[in-house]
């Protein structure tokens, strides 16, 4: 079985990220980059069914400027057999990410595509989704467990409601959350021994995908800052508060 | 890369001009690994005045035990002087020094071993210790001195297939829980060329230790040993008679570069607490930052860190080059440690009351600040090395 990770170079999430001064976007020029923390997750859950003989082949698609390699040698430090790079300067949105995925799914023919539910700089929450419709492969977001059964997969996921399981039929597309496992830490003699693992590097345009951003973004600033809070005498005055200065409760 | 708004030293990307995508991923590493198994527990186990046991394992699962020893050994051969600093500036923004001290003992009691011991000693003692089963120490330093190896008084002499040994060592790191010893002892004549190097293991009769309190570096592991009669096997020298001086020297260069790259990582921390401090405090109507006495503190601090920083990275690459910049180690660790004097010293002030306070970075580093200064070689003894070096 082969399974497809996709992983997202990000501002490290101890960054304390600011705008621009000209407000033209978030400002990552003097900032530490990791992998996507629930793209991690991804690598791990892959890498674990290949220990357990579940996969065969585990492959880290990353799609970002030359340095996101540095990501892809981290998804094979923690244990991915090989890489893919989709470089671009372009500042992808879900939709061309998903699109490109699409292209590497029919070179690829991935049993299963893992990613992250999401990732902490955009937090879209999209790119998986997409990638579902555009396949046509099942699709389950949020997973926190995964198990195998032949050729259909099962997936408990976090729903508002509580746990929901679904059955998938396999090339399936999973989406990982917080809690379907640890992940590894790279360990220097893998770090190392990564560095002999195949990167292929594509561009958009041997794919023919057109990344043209569909949305322009008008202008990015720091949220308000948040005013100290009182603390309230008693219940009547919280409810009182509630119902006329919050409006929340009528 | 320049600095612009300030958030924390920590969250600058590593220059291109010196590293390279490996140390980048080793420093991923780190920062996660410190972050869950060690940062957390840093203040618990200063109080506690030790650490357990299990940290080492842990420690040698991601490979930071390991790093730079041979492959024959289960090590991994990364000569390369950046990893020192990267590992040196992670394990210092978690701001436990004397943890780390204990922990990385080995690297300055095996290197001796790796260079003259025999393959008998070397197979038996580096595969437990860089594995984290054993706890490898170093024992030079002794009661009537330390930088002046070569006039030390531990002796030891042969009678039948054992050396007798007789004398004791201070300040040795890891000195009540470590496995294996290597100790200079005098086997000889006077002077540098009567001194040899003994592996000397825990159990051996007539070797005791005393723990040592300390200023700081509370969760480090420190003792005073004795040898009276202390029986060690012939096959326990390290090398050959009388030419151990040189296996002790071998330690110095990457010990300091070690030390001088810890000692600004910590002065970044006072630095980052101050900051984050002085932003947050309202004094006077203002905040603590807008004081101008504050600012211009934070901008000195800026000023030896970027400096101290620059010559570090700068000092690495002559030694990646193979260079032995023996002169630019020994001020720069004098540099090092003043800057981080200073910077503890001023981020305490900034914290006032706050900063005299157990269980905070910035009190714990403030008393760990004198240890960068003597250990490894003194202030003093950098000065005149240097002064020597340049044959004024």
């Amino acid at each position: 079985m082969k399974i497809l990770v996709a992983v997202k170079r990000v501002a490290d999430y101890n960054v304390k990220v600011r705008a621009k001064s000209d407000q033209s976007g978030p400002d990552l020029t003097n900032v530490k980059m990791a992998i996507n923390p629930f793209c991690e997750i991804a690598v791990e859950e892959a890498v674990r069914l290949k220990e357990k003989g579940v996969a065969t082949e585990v492959i880290a698609v990353s799609i970002g400027p030359k340095v996101a390699q540095e990501q892809i040698r981290t998804a094979l430090a923690l244990g991915a057999d090989r890489g893919i790079l989709i470089e671009t300067d372009v500042a992808m949105e879900p939709l061309a990410i998903a699109k490109c995925l699409k292209q590497i799914c029919d070179k690829e023919s991935p049993d299963m595509v893992l990613l992250g539910k999401q990732a902490i700089d955009g937090d879209n929450n999209q790119t998986g989704q997409m990638l579902g419709a555009l396949t046509g492969y099942a699709q389950a977001t949020f997973a926190s467990e995964i198990t195998f059964d032949g050729a259909s997969a099962s997936v408990i996921r976090e729903v508002d409601g509580g746990l929901q399981t679904l059955e998938l039929k396999l090339p399936a597309i999973v989406t990982t959350d917080l809690r379907l496992n640890e992940p590894r830490y790279a360990s220097l003699p893998n770090i190392m021994k990564a560095k002999k693992k195949p990167i292929d590097v594509l561009t958009t345009e041997e794919l023919g995908v057109d990344v043209t951003p569909r949305t322009k973004l008008l202008k990015a600033e720091p949220p308000a800052e948040r005013k100290a809070g009182i603390k309230v005498e008693d219940v009547a005055q919280l409810v009182d508060k509630l119902k006329n200065e919050a409006k929340v409760i009528v | 890369m320049a600095l612009s708004e300030f958030d924390s030293w920590f969250n600058q990307p590593l220059s291109p001009l010196y590293y390279n995508e490996d140390h980048q991923a080793w420093r991923n590493t780190l920062r996660r690994f410190i972050d869950a198994e060690i940062a957390p527990f840093v203040d618990e186990w200063e109080e506690a005045g030790t650490f357990p046991k299990d940290v080492y394992k842990k420690a040698a699962s991601i490979g930071l035990l390991q790093m730079g020893y041979p492959e024959q050994y289960g090590g991994i051969p990364v000569g390369d002087p950046f990893f020192a600093v990267v590992t040196a500036m992670e394990q210092g923004r978690a701001g436990g020094g004397g943890l780390y001290a204990s922990l990385n003992s080995h690297s300055i009691g095996l290197p001796p071993i790796l260079a003259l011991a025999n393959d008998d000693i070397k197979e038996r003692v580096i595969p437990p210790v860089i594995a984290g089963e054993k706890i490898a120490a170093l024992a030079i330093t002794e009661p009537s001195g330390g930088s002046d190896v070569a006039n030390l008084c531990t002796i030891a002499r042969r009678e039948g297939d054992h050396y007798i040994v007789n004398g004791s060592k201070m300040f040795i790191t890891s000195g009540m829980r470590a496995d294996y010893y290597t100790v200079a002892v005098r086997t000889g004549g006077e002077g540098a060329k009567g001194i040899s190097l003994l592996l000397i293991e825990k159990d051996f009769p007539g070797f005791t230790q005393t723990p040592l309190k300390k200023m700081g570096w509370w969760a480090s592991d420190t003792a005073a040993l004795y040898f009276d009669d202390c029986k060690v096997p012939l096959s326990n020298l390290i090398g050959e008679e009388n030419k151990g001086f040189s296996g002790i020297m071998v330690n110095f260069n990457m010990e300091r570069l070690g030390i001088i790259a810890t000692a600004n990582a910590l002065a970044m921390v006072c630095m980052d607490d101050a900051v984050a401090w002085a932003r947050e405090r309202k004094t006077f109507g203002k905040r603590l930052m807008d004081h101008q006495v504050i600012r211009h503190k934070i901008a000195e601090m800026t000023k030896r860190i970027l400096a101290t920083q620059a010559l570090t990275e700068q000092t690495a690459w002559q030694m990646q080059q193979g260079q032995t910049p023996i002169v630019e180690l020994s001020l720069l660790k004098v540099q090092a440690t003043e800057t981080l004097e200073y910077c503890a010293r001023e981020a305490v002030q900034i914290l006032g009351g706050a900063g005299f306070i157990r269980g905070n970075k910035v009190e714990r580093i403030y008393r760990d600040v004198r240890v960068y200064a003597i250990g490894g070689g003194s202030e003093e003894i950098m000065r005149d090395l240097a002064a020597r070096q340049l044959k004024l």
